[in-house]
């Protein structure tokens, strides 16, 4: 059992997600340059947050194009466990992973707080361990995680049960309150707070923990 | 032969900010008259940006040495030994010019510069603080000032990876349109040996790394040493543009170079660009470095050899490589997206020689540059100056009467709790939340103690790489940035003396033993009597605190020439604001105590100077005051008095009492008395925890304003658990506490009910609710800011 994270140029919680799965829940964790294409041995990847190639042009839209990311796509569609944290969520909408996107936050400004979150698993694997309705508190840290899409679109998601985590309190303006995104087949889980940050009691919360050892089985 | 070129010599002297005597002197170093990027070179080099040339006399005074310190004044950073072979990198460095024209990217940029000084180093930035002053929050442009600044900080700071921790915020008219921005952080050391930027071994490659060079920032450091005026804002081109995506490669690829070996020294191109990097490295090391315009990494097609000299373009370093091995280390760089080219060499001969289309442009003795460079002696007058003695005079009984009801106002009397409201709406006061919570405070997940829980920024020593970097640490480090501005603008010594105790004071109250000091003077122009004594009384002052409480400083930065020329002519100094940052070792992180009340029950102590001194000397009764007090300029309008004197002795003892007791887990929650004194301490401990606390005030005939507001050096709360009464006590009797002139005094317990409560005997004096103080407080700065996000 080895997890991925994906390493890009401007990542800067590539190295938290390793404390977090391999320091503190003893999980074997690898990273991977994001000019490399090999992914053998590994059973999930995480796309960790950060500003992958500085976030110019707009988040995420240039981190599509790495050789990591197509051999990415290839393995979430053969059902393979993807995570995308933050900047990562960002990635995936942009690689077609999962729909919508995620735009500056309402106000403006960068918000780095606790975020109280309300879970609804529904076929998402990475959120087996959580209990229907369950509130949890992770910490947010974003200035583009205003999650947008239309009407129809949200309609679709909330009816195949994909909405598994919003806000009990909206701070970036969400549509209908969007935490969390998984796709239909519950592989692929794209979320705008950090579960990495919620693992060790030293220096904060641990309700990110369960998310993470989910890969345990 | 040197190019020569033809230009104005009075012309360029004044835009390079130099004398008559200066260019003299510079024709005597060189034996000829300088063309004109050679007096460029001078004139950024000469600046009190990169020589204090009025400040250095001054800073020779300050204690530097210490068991602890291994990198003293001098080089990018200081270093100290945090044991068990952890050895902790920083620095503070003002980014003040360039924010008032600018605020983002001035702001963001002098992030970027203080996180170079310290991966410069061979360490990994761990942490960021900063300190900033503006001016009222009624005027817009103060406004759009802050949430510039605080944009740009977060902006770079949150993508560059490194979490902003703490920090301060304070307001007076004095900022306005000059505001202060600076900026500290921390690194924690890669490599095995601290790298140094002294260039060595003749023939060894020059490697430029990093950005290119363009026409940005230029003769920023010329500009950062000189008044602001109107037309300061025709100086934008001055202030440099940053990219934080960049600086995040160039941090990687830096140590991993130092890692390799490879580099024999290396140095940041800060201020003054190619020019300081250059005759920097030469006159450390005793040697000369040829550099070869040709071959810099540039932007813009064209430039001159001034612009290339006086660039202050972003995310730039200069290294000293072993011959033969600088193909392997440029190729790290590029894997990171970065430029990386040989441009120059190690001369035997110590001069600095700049090559650009196969002519010398510039050729300067590189001690010349560097060292002992002029400075500018001022007298400094014997007497404070007149005003400053006519507030002095100042004294409490002036006041109009404090009765049990609360004070009288020209509006009537305004009650206790009243007046405790306007001091928490205070915006120096006040909530930072609107400020930090742009500030990702943490990435790196070591922060044990996030801003705003408590009086200091604990991160954990946990590596980010290597070793450990994935084993439970139970070490921390402890940062704070402190400055009582208003008591510095009342009397710069004792304000000096109390910026340093506050410090101290605050790392104390988390647990962390002091180590050691940047320190950031931000002052007007020491053209004037009153700017140089300001200036000098500051630095006694802190050369005095600090070599009390063992804290020897390490570097920091100077910034003078803060004033605003007003529509007028009039010119406007802001309060002189000598910032000290401080760093201490926090030995377990598990014995970390916050400002917030922890359990109901538990006994609320008072230590330090006792509420209702009872003083055998007139000395000792200067300890409090409500001179130069929050209260007397919130509730009054007035900024007068005296400022308190800080009781250093007892300050180190207190201090020395806290630390043992919360490793002995004897106490649960610490926190310092600062602005608006017990009444607010009190009122943001409960705020902090939802929890009230009842206190009884001490019988007598101090005036109760004093008793609730006054203001002074040693003092702070802490929380007792009830199942520890016995041993505090003995702590308390051990330490002399309780004995003559005691210095600690039970004031009342924490409460379930969210309800503040202080009585003197049986009358109350001020009871409230804490919602509305926690409104009154959390609300300040966002109902000032427009209420937006």
């Amino acid at each position: 059992m080895t997890l991925g994270v994906v390493v890009f140029p401007g990542s800067n919680c590539d190295r938290d997600v390793r404390w977090a799965t391999e320091g503190c829940l003893g999980l074997p964790t690898r990273f991977l340059w994001h000019e490399e294409r090999d992914l053998s041995g590994l059973e999930a990847i995480v796309l960790p947050g950060g500003f992958s190639y500085g976030d110019y042009l707009r988040c995420g839209a240039i981190a599509r194009f790495a050789p990591v990311l197509e051999e990415v796509k290839a393995f979430a569609e053969r059902g393979g466990a993807v995570l995308g944290i933050c900047n990562g969520f960002q990635v995936l909408t942009e690689l077609g992973l999962l729909p919508g996107a995620l735009t500056r936050n309402r106000h403006l400004h960068f918000l780095c707080e606790p975020s109280r979150l309300t879970v609804e698993p529904g076929p998402c694997r990475w959120l087996r361990r959580y209990s229907s309705g369950e509130t949890i508190t992770l910490p947010i840290a974003h200035g583009e995680g205003r999650y947008q899409v239309d009407p129809d679109q949200l309609k679709m998601l909330e009816d195949q049960g994909s909405i598994v985590l919003r806000y009990a309190t909206n701070p970036n303006g969400s549509v209908g309150d969007v935490a969390g995104v998984t796709n239909a087949a519950g592989n692929v889980l794209g979320l705008m707070p950090h579960p990495e940050r919620a693992c060790d009691p030293a220096t904060g919360g641990v309700d990110g923990r369960r998310l993470l050892e989910s890969l345990l089985g | 032969m040197v190019a020569t070129t033809t230009f104005s010599v009075a012309e360029a002297l004044r835009k390079e900010g130099l004398s008559q005597a200066d260019y003299d002197e510079i024709v005597r170093r060189l034996g000829r008259a300088p063309n004109r990027a050679e007096l460029g070179m001078f004139g950024v080099m000469w600046s009190e940006h990169c020589c204090y040339r009025n400040s250095r006399p001054l800073l020779r005074g300050f204690p530097t040495e210490g068991p602890r310190i291994l990198v003293g004044p001098g080089e990018n950073a200081g270093v100290v030994d945090l044991g068990e072979g952890q050895h902790l990198a920083f620095k503070i460095e003002s980014h003040n010019h360039p924010s008032a024209v600018e605020p983002f990217q001035g702001a963001a940029t002098g992030v970027g510069g203080i996180l170079r000084d310290i991966f410069t180093m061979g360490a990994r930035p761990i942490a960021l603080l900063n300190a900033l002053r503006f001016g009222p929050l009624e005027d817009e442009r103060n406004v759009g000032l802050m949430e510039g600044v605080v944009a740009g900080i977060a902006h770079y700071g949150n993508c560059v990876g490194v979490p902003t921790v703490g920090g301060e915020v304070a307001f007076d008219p004095s900022y306005s349109g000059n505001p202060l921005v600076n900026a500290m952080a921390l690194g924690l050391m890669e490599t095995p040996e601290i790298v140094r930027s002294g260039a060595e071994g003749v023939g060894n490659p020059v490697v430029y790394v990093g950005s290119t060079t363009g026409r940005d920032g230029m003769g920023g450091a010329s500009f950062a040493s000189a008044e602001l005026t109107a037309a300061s804002l025709d100086d934008r081109p001055a202030v440099q543009v940053g990219d934080p995506f960049l600086e995040k490669g160039l941090i990687e690829a830096c140590l991993e170079a130092f890692k390799s070996g490879d580099v024999v020294a290396a140095q940041d191109m800060g201020a003054a660009g190619l020019t300081c990097s250059c005759s920097e490295m030469a006159a450390k090391g005793g040697v000369g470095v040829e550099l070869d315009l040709d071959r810099v990494p540039a932007r813009e097609a064209g430039m001159s050899a001034y612009e290339y000299l006086l660039s202050e373009s972003q995310e730039r370093m200069l290294f000293v490589v072993r011959a033969g091995r600088e193909e392997p280390l440029m190729e790290r760089f590029r894997r990171w997206g970065l430029q990386a080219a040989v441009v120059g060499r190690v001369l035997a001969e110590p001069i600095v020689r700049v090559l650009q289309h196969g002519e010398v442009a510039a050729e300067v003795p590189a001690n010349a540059l560097a060292d002992d460079t002029p400075i500018n002696h001022h007298e400094l007058i014997n007497e404070p100056p007149a005003d400053l003695l006519a507030h002095w005079h100042w004294r409490e009984d002036q006041l109009p009467e404090a009765s049990i009801d609360g004070i009288a106002i020209a509006k009537g009397t305004l009650g206790w709790a009243a007046v405790l409201e306007k001091l928490l709406d205070d915006p120096t006061i006040a909530s930072k939340r609107w400020v930090w919570r742009q500030y990702d405070h943490q990435v790196q997940a070591n922060t044990v103690v996030p801003p705003g829980g408590a009086d200091a920024a604990v991160v954990r020593l946990r590596p980010q790489q290597g070793e450990g970097s994935l084993t439970a640490v139970t070490r921390g480090v402890a940062a704070t940035v402190d400055c009582p501005n208003r008591w510095v603008a009342l009397d710069p010594e004792r304000g000096a003396i109390a910026a340093v105790a506050e410090a101290a004071r605050n790392l104390s109250c988390v647990g962390a033993e002091p180590l050691a000091v940047t320190d950031n003077l931000n002052f007007p122009s020491p053209d004037t009597d009153r700017g140089y004594w300001q200036l000098a009384l500051a630095c006694r002052g802190l050369a005095e605190a600090c070599r009390a409480l063992g804290t020897p400083v390490t570097g920091g930065n100077v910034s003078l020439y803060n004033e605003t020329r007003l529509s007028d002519g009039q010119m406007q100094p802001i309060h002189p604001t000598p910032v000290v940052g401080m760093v201490g070792l926090v030995h377990d992180l598990a014995q970390v105590t916050g400002l917030a009340w922890c359990t109901p029950g538990d006994a609320i102590w008072l230590l330090g100077v006792p509420l209702e001194t009872i003083c055998e000397t007139a000395a000792n009764e200067e300890r409090l005051s409500l001179a130069g007090s929050s209260y007397l300029e919130c509730i009054h309008g007035l900024v007068t008095g005296r400022p308190p004197r800080t009781d250093l002795e007892l300050e180190v003892r207190v201090q020395a009492f806290l630390r043992l007791a919360i490793a002995s887990g004897l106490v649960t929650s610490a926190h310092d008395l600062a602005d608006g004194g017990l009444a607010v301490a009190l009122a943001e401990a409960s705020i902090a925890s939802g929890l009230g606390a009842t206190v009884q005030l001490p019988p007598g005939e101090v005036r109760l304003d004093r008793l609730l507001f006054s203001e002074g050096g040693a003092r702070l709360l802490v929380s007792v658990p009830a199942s520890r009464t016995g041993p505090w006590q003995a702590a308390l009797e051990r330490a002399g506490a309780l004995a003559d002139q005691a210095w600690a005094e039970r004031l009342g317990q924490v409460i379930t009910e969210p309800q503040l409560t202080l009585s003197r005997g049986d009358q109350l004096v001020l009871t409230s609710a804490l919602a509305p103080l926690a409104e009154r407080y959390e609300q300040a700065l966002p109902r000032r800011l427009g209420a937006r996000g």
